[in-house]
């Protein structure tokens, strides 16, 4: 157990320097740092001057080593754009993604299983066909048409829901503003959570249906069946928690994903989040922020991997040690 | 006669309706088993076998259906029950063994998790209860240290001792009759054996009729009472196992007999039977055995043959056998 942990906090930091490097590199081709810094008339001598100070004469190695150093404390420097520290910039807006994401998920994952368990079990019947075919449409729209449609019919045509913006926010302990705590907060996120979570949860479902009718035709589900129990036990009590196993795997890494595809979905919407932070960063080439993004969402990718693997090993006994002299 | 068997097939038939037309997997077969009694049921891979064990069960595969005929348990019809009835029935009154211990057992839940479930459904018990029974059966079933290994999962088990785990769960609500389709196949040699005895003993020490599935005629010959013999979805012969093995009527049956290894025998030679078992959508007309067959004769080549009683305990479904009873039968 201990030499898996260690193995897999090796392999995690070998992926963070990997993303590091590219971060790293954004610094040195996309643009010139000393140009954003500095204004028109600084003169050549000058900008040699700074250039010297910042360290970008450095042999190569020593520059990333130094940069590495600082991503571990979190120092991104400042952003070009907006004149202030990236970490700062990048802490303000996390709230409000993380919140999005994490909502997101969560009913992606509840109804995912929800409709995978019923389109498996009642496969055939004609509300497991129509689930089936909705989902599919769910999976090809493309997520800003989604948004888009949502807001037209929720937010223009009905006006039920705002159709931007986070609305009212909570402070708590001064570090984390939540939206969740106000009526004007929870209605602002339901559009965009649907938005961002409706292609995870169709993804979800179809696994889980999938999983489901194959471990629906094992042969412990027949011995099950054969012994007497019943179809409630069969169903939730065997196949479903089979079926669980490698769904969560999956659905611990889309929780990545959906993250990462926060961008959009916050753009359409204009949330207040890190993914709408990188978009502008983006736009005005404010590389030090659209470093820390890369990283951020590599760490996301790497810790969600740490957590899913950890999962698995509690909940598949076959993976745990086995104990000793106990197989025979 | 006057006893009514604990199992009583009837004329049983099971198709699977198909594009290209239905497919009669199990046609007209016939037996009883009495209380008590260890069956034998032979026949090639595709013979029908499970199939036959599936349909007592209630647990055919769609679209996998009984197309006629009946099932009776204890005189009273189990095979038009609904779902609810006949899961009562499975576990309770007929429990399974199935080929393959290895995926048998669900892996995330430990024997003892998976053994409790099984008595609790069937038999109104608090927990603690339930989990004495589940040691004193693992114990029966030859488990060592039952007490401490009830709380393993499955992997941490052999082969061998999970089909001990696997008996152990298909008698946890004392069934009156076990299924057990080819218990030792998937097994290692060197416990098939001890699994089959170990199987019989606790039926025999219950009460409990088997059903016992398999194509080894050597185990048949060691554990069962009578024997059925299946060819083609189709009885060939079913009779007390000494007459049968001693003297094969049905030529399908002599030609198994003849591959049985361990018989000791004065004339022994070593039949091999030429040609292979048909597929269900190439069953030749008459007798199923008739390509095969090194008696067959023009008639079998035309009309099916009945089973044909053979004293008063053995029935042989084939033409050699009518002249003999021609004046009693009366179709
Ligand atoms: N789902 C199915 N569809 C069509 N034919 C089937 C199906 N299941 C079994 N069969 C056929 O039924 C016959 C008997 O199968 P089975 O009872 O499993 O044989 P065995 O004697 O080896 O246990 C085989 O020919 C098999 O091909
Ligand atoms: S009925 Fe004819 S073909 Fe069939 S087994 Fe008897 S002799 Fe052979
Ligand atoms: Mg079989």
């Amino acid at each position: 157990m201990t030499a898996f942990i260690i193995r897999r906090l090796l392999q995690s930091i070998l992926v963070m320097l990997t993303v590091a490097l590219v971060a790293f590199a954004l610094f040195r081709f996309v643009g010139d740092p000393i140009a954003s810094m500095v204004g028109q008339e600084t003169t050549l001598a000058e900008r040699q001057e700074l250039r010297e100070m910042l360290g970008l004469n450095d042999p190569f190695i020593v520059q990333f080593f130094t940069f590495v150093s600082r991503a571990v404390v979190g120092d991104f420097g400042i952003s070009y754009r907006l004149q202030q520290p990236v970490m700062e910039l990048i802490l303000s807006r996390l709230p409000a993604t993380l919140e999005l994401a994490l909502v997101s998920g969560f009913f992606a994952f509840i109804f995912g299983v929800g409709f995978g368990v019923y389109t498996a079990l009642r496969r055939g019947g004609w509300l497991s066909s129509s689930i089936m075919t909705i989902s599919l449409i769910g999976v090809s729209l493309p997520t800003f048409l989604i948004g888009v449609l949502l807001i037209w019919v929720f937010a223009v045509e009905f006006q039920w829901l705002p159709s931007f913006g986070r609305g009212d926010v909570v402070d708590l302990g001064g570090w984390w503003r939540t939206g969740l705590l106000t009526e004007s907060g929870r209605a602002s996120l339901i559009l965009p959570a649907i938005t961002l979570g409706l292609y995870q949860m169709t993804l979800i479902m179809r696994l889980v249906r999938a999983e489901m009718l194959e471990v629906l035709r094992t042969d412990y589900i027949k011995f099950a069946r054969a012994r007497g129990l019943t179809n409630r036990a069969v169903h939730f009590g065997h196949a479903l928690k089979n079926t669980l196993v490698p769904v969560i795997t999956i659905t611990g890494l889309q929780l990545g994903s959906i993250i990462a595809f926060a961008i959009i979905t916050e753009t359409v919407f204009q949330w207040p989040g890190v993914g709408a932070l990188f978009i502008n960063s983006v736009r005005f080439v404010d590389v030090p922020v659209m470093a820390a993004y890369l990283m951020l969402i590599a760490l996301v990718f790497v810790v969600i991997n740490l957590i899913v693997d950890l999962l698995y090993y509690v909940v598949d006994p076959r993976l745990r040690v086995d104990r000793a002299g106990a197989g025979h | 006669m006057a006893e009514i068997p604990l199992l009583s097939v009837r004329n049983l038939v099971v198709e699977f309706p198909s594009r290209r037309g239905t497919l009669r997997a199990i046609d007209d077969v016939s037996f009883d088993i009495a209380e008590g009694e260890v069956l034998g049921m032979v026949g090639e891979s595709g013979a029908g076998k499970s199939l036959t064990g599936a349909a007592i069960i209630g647990l055919l595969e769609p679209p996998g259906r009984i197309a006629g005929g009946e099932i009776l348990l204890r005189g009273e019809r189990i095979d038009n029950l609904a779902a609810e009835p006949m899961r009562r029935i499975r576990g309770k009154r007929i429990g399974m063994v199935f080929q393959d211990p290895l995926t048998s057992l669900n892996p995330l839940y430990t024997v003892a998790e998976q053994l409790i479930e099984t008595i609790r459904t069937h038999i109104s018990c608090t927990e603690r209860v339930a989990r004495e029974r589940a040691i004193a059966l693992l114990d029966r079933v030859g488990i060592p240290a039952a007490r401490r290994r009830i709380d393993d999962y499955p992997h941490h088990f052999s082969g061998g001792m999970r089909q001990r785990v696997v008996i152990a769960l298909a008698l946890a609500a004392e069934p009156d009759l076990v299924i057990a389709d080819e218990p030792t196949t998937a097994l290692d040699v060197s416990v098939q054996a001890q699994i089959i005895d170990v199987l019989k003993e606790i039926c025999a020490e219950r009460g409990a009729s088997v059903m016992l599935i398999t194509h080894d005629m050597g185990v048949i010959a060691e554990t069962a009472d009578r024997v059925a013999v299946l060819y083609a979805g189709r009885l060939a012969e079913i009779g007390p196992v000494r007459d049968v093995i001693q003297a094969a009527e049905h030529p399908y049956t002599q030609g198994l007999m003849g591959s049985i290894p361990t018989l000791t025998q004065t004339d022994t030679r070593l039949v091999q039977i030429p040609g292979s078992m048909p597929r269900l959508d190439a069953i030749p007309k008459g007798c199923p055995f008739n390509p095969r067959c090194p008696h067959v004769m023009d008639r079998c080549r035309h009309d099916r043959p009945v089973l044909i009683a053979r004293g008063s305990k053995r029935e042989v479904a084939c033409w050699l056998y009518e002249a003999v009873r021609e004046e009693v039968h009366h179709g």
